[in-house]
């Protein structure tokens, strides 16, 4: 009697290096896969723009954008602008930490808060805040506050409901021991959930760091006379796609950078903790 | 022929000194329209400087009686004691060690032992030394600065029994604390609890589905049922001193043989 192919056969997990899950992965694969995966844009970029395959008022080679980003640094004083837009991404990022973590920690941690804030924060999250551009402009004028309001509102719910989930996987046993040690609600929230959601806290801040470039770059791109995203739309109206390239690999720099102090902050600050997100 | 001293029929046996008294507990979880009984009219008492044990089958509700004894979670009816009063809610003298390792992994280990003595407001110094001994008595003084991440298993519960003991509690309550390690492990801490129990004198409440276990460690072993329903209490009479070979003597076999039963 015979069932089919393969029922009766035994079978085994065939090894594979590159498909490999959590079974271990050669250390010198991963840096070679992503300086791969960040050379290849830069290829077709220089295949496109030195193998004249698009017009170079469309995309400017890799040398002439760089050339002229030097350029605009010593005339234009680039660094100005990329000075004012990091303020205001500085400035709209600690208001929306200063909020969002004790927001987050009060509504994992406590069910009235959950219930009081929660569904407001998660409710609002889904709010497109890129619509709300144009009110925040006409309510809070052209200054910097609109640019600030904007950044804050944009990643402050992603805060709040972040924190709070990574509060809520925290173990019951580990508050409940807390418990039996003799604290009181006050010790659980400073001496148990606060430092056991501090990992989470930092992955947090530094995956909405990215949303913080996001929402300035809108709110520069409506109304500025500063900044990096005014730099781009400025440069549009006069058909320089260098200099809007060069602004873009500006910003992609700073976001690096901020992903790196991020990182050196996590493995300083917390040696017993291991990071999820990358 | 053994005859056992079981209280078989009069739970509510008077004791002069019951150091923590669990009154007629009975607790019923609901789910929608169907209840569910986990723990039905138990009374137990824990005589001062004794150590019992619960054994019942697993999901007969007997971690849930113990987190209602440490005030974990609340009883549908019923009542807990502590030295004759009733203690509304959890505190510093139960102390709890829990079957997973619920070590703080942000502290180092002499910081997670120090913990409780933290929030009394204790002096470093005094922390300090208080620290110092109780590691040494788990025998894990060369560990004090590691953070819990580095240590197997039993180390990571001989840091949690290290962190509950050093809290001074009147009562130690303990949630299958050797279920999660391997059986050489197991036993080598069985022994060194028991040793520790023997010097320390203080009154223990532990849970287990291990009946060898049960018998080993305690003077006195309640066995709970499937319903939720205190089914027997079994004293045990073995010498004060015990060590792993008394597993294999005939008496001890008598009081295995007898408690199998007992929760068949």
């Amino acid at each position: 009697m015979s069932y089919g192919k393969s029922y009766g056969r035994r079978r085994y997990l065939k090894p594979s290096v590159f498909w490999s899950i959590r079974q271990g992965f050669p250390s010198w694969l991963s840096p070679v896969l992503t300086t791969l995966s960040l050379l290849v844009p830069v290829i077709i970029w220089c295949f496109l723009s030195y193998g004249g395959f698009v017009n170079p008022k469309f995309l400017p080679t890799p040398t002439a954008t760089l050339a002229t980003g030097i350029d605009m640094l010593r005339t234009e004083a680039l660094f100005a602008d990329i000075a004012a837009s990091f303020l205001m991404v500085l400035a709209g990022f600690i208001a929306a930490a200063v909020v969002g973590i004790p927001v987050g920690l009060a509504m994992g941690t406590f069910y009235s808060m959950d219930g009081l804030l929660g569904g407001f924060f998660r409710t609002v999250r889904y709010a497109p805040i890129n619509a709300f551009v144009p009110l925040i402009i006409i309510w809070a004028g052209l200054g910097e506050s609109p640019k600030i309001i904007i950044i804050f509102l944009g990643i402050v719910f992603y805060n709040a409901t972040m924190i709070s989930d990574a509060v809520k996987f925290i173990p019951d046993e580990t508050l409940n021991v807390a418990y039996t040690l003799g604290a009181t609600r006050r010790d659980l929230l400073f001496r148990v959930i606060l430092p056991a959601t501090l990992p989470n806290i930092i992955d947090a801040l530094k995956l909405n760091v990215a949303g913080a470039w996001n929402f300035l770059i809108i709110s520069e791109l409506i109304a500025a006379q500063k900044g990096l995203g005014f730099k781009i739309i400025y440069s549009q109206r006069f058909l320089q796609t260098d200099k809007v390239l060069f602004c873009i690999l500006v910003i992609l720099a700073i976001g690096l950078a901020t992903d790196l102090f991020f990182k050196l902050i996590f493995r300083l600050c917390l040696p017993w903790a291991e990071s999820k997100t990358s | 022929m053994t005859t056992f001293p079981t209280t078989l029929g009069q739970p509510n046996r008077v004791t002069s000194a019951a150091k923590l008294e669990i009154r007629h507990i009975t607790k019923i979880f609901r789910k929608g329209k169907q209840a569910n009984v986990a723990v039905d009219d138990v009374s137990v008492q824990l005589v001062s400087n004794e150590f019992s044990c619960i054994v019942g089958p697993s999901g007969c509700g007997k971690s849930t009686l113990l987190n209602i004894a440490a005030g974990l979670v609340k009883a549908t009816s019923g009542e807990v004691l502590v030295d004759g009063e009733v203690v509304p809610g959890p505190g510093a003298d139960r102390g709890m060690v829990f079957q997973n390792y619920t070590l703080f992994p942000w502290l180092s280990v002499a910081k997670n032992v120090a913990f409780g003595l933290d929030l009394k407001g204790m002096p470093q110094s005094e922390q300090r030394s208080k620290v110092e001994y109780y590691l040494n008595i788990v025998g894990l003084s060369d560990c004090a600065k590691a953070y819990p991440k580095e240590l197997s298993g039993g180390m990571k519960q001989r840091v949690a029994i290290a962190r509950a003991l050093a809290n001074d509690p009147e009562v130690l309550l303990m949630d299958e604390p050797f279920g999660a390690l391997d059986s050489q492990t197991k036993e080598q801490l069985q022994e060194f609890f028991h040793e520790l129990w023997r010097k320390s004198q203080i009154t223990v409440f532990m849970i287990t589905h291990d009946v060898e276990e049960a018998i080993f460690l305690s003077q006195r072993v309640h066995v709970m049922d499937k319903s939720g329903k205190l089914r027997e209490t079994v004293e045990i009479s073995l010498p004060a001193h015990r060590d792993l070979e008394m597993k294999l003597t005939p008496e001890f076999l008598d009081y295995k043989r007898h408690i199998i039963h007992a929760l068949r």
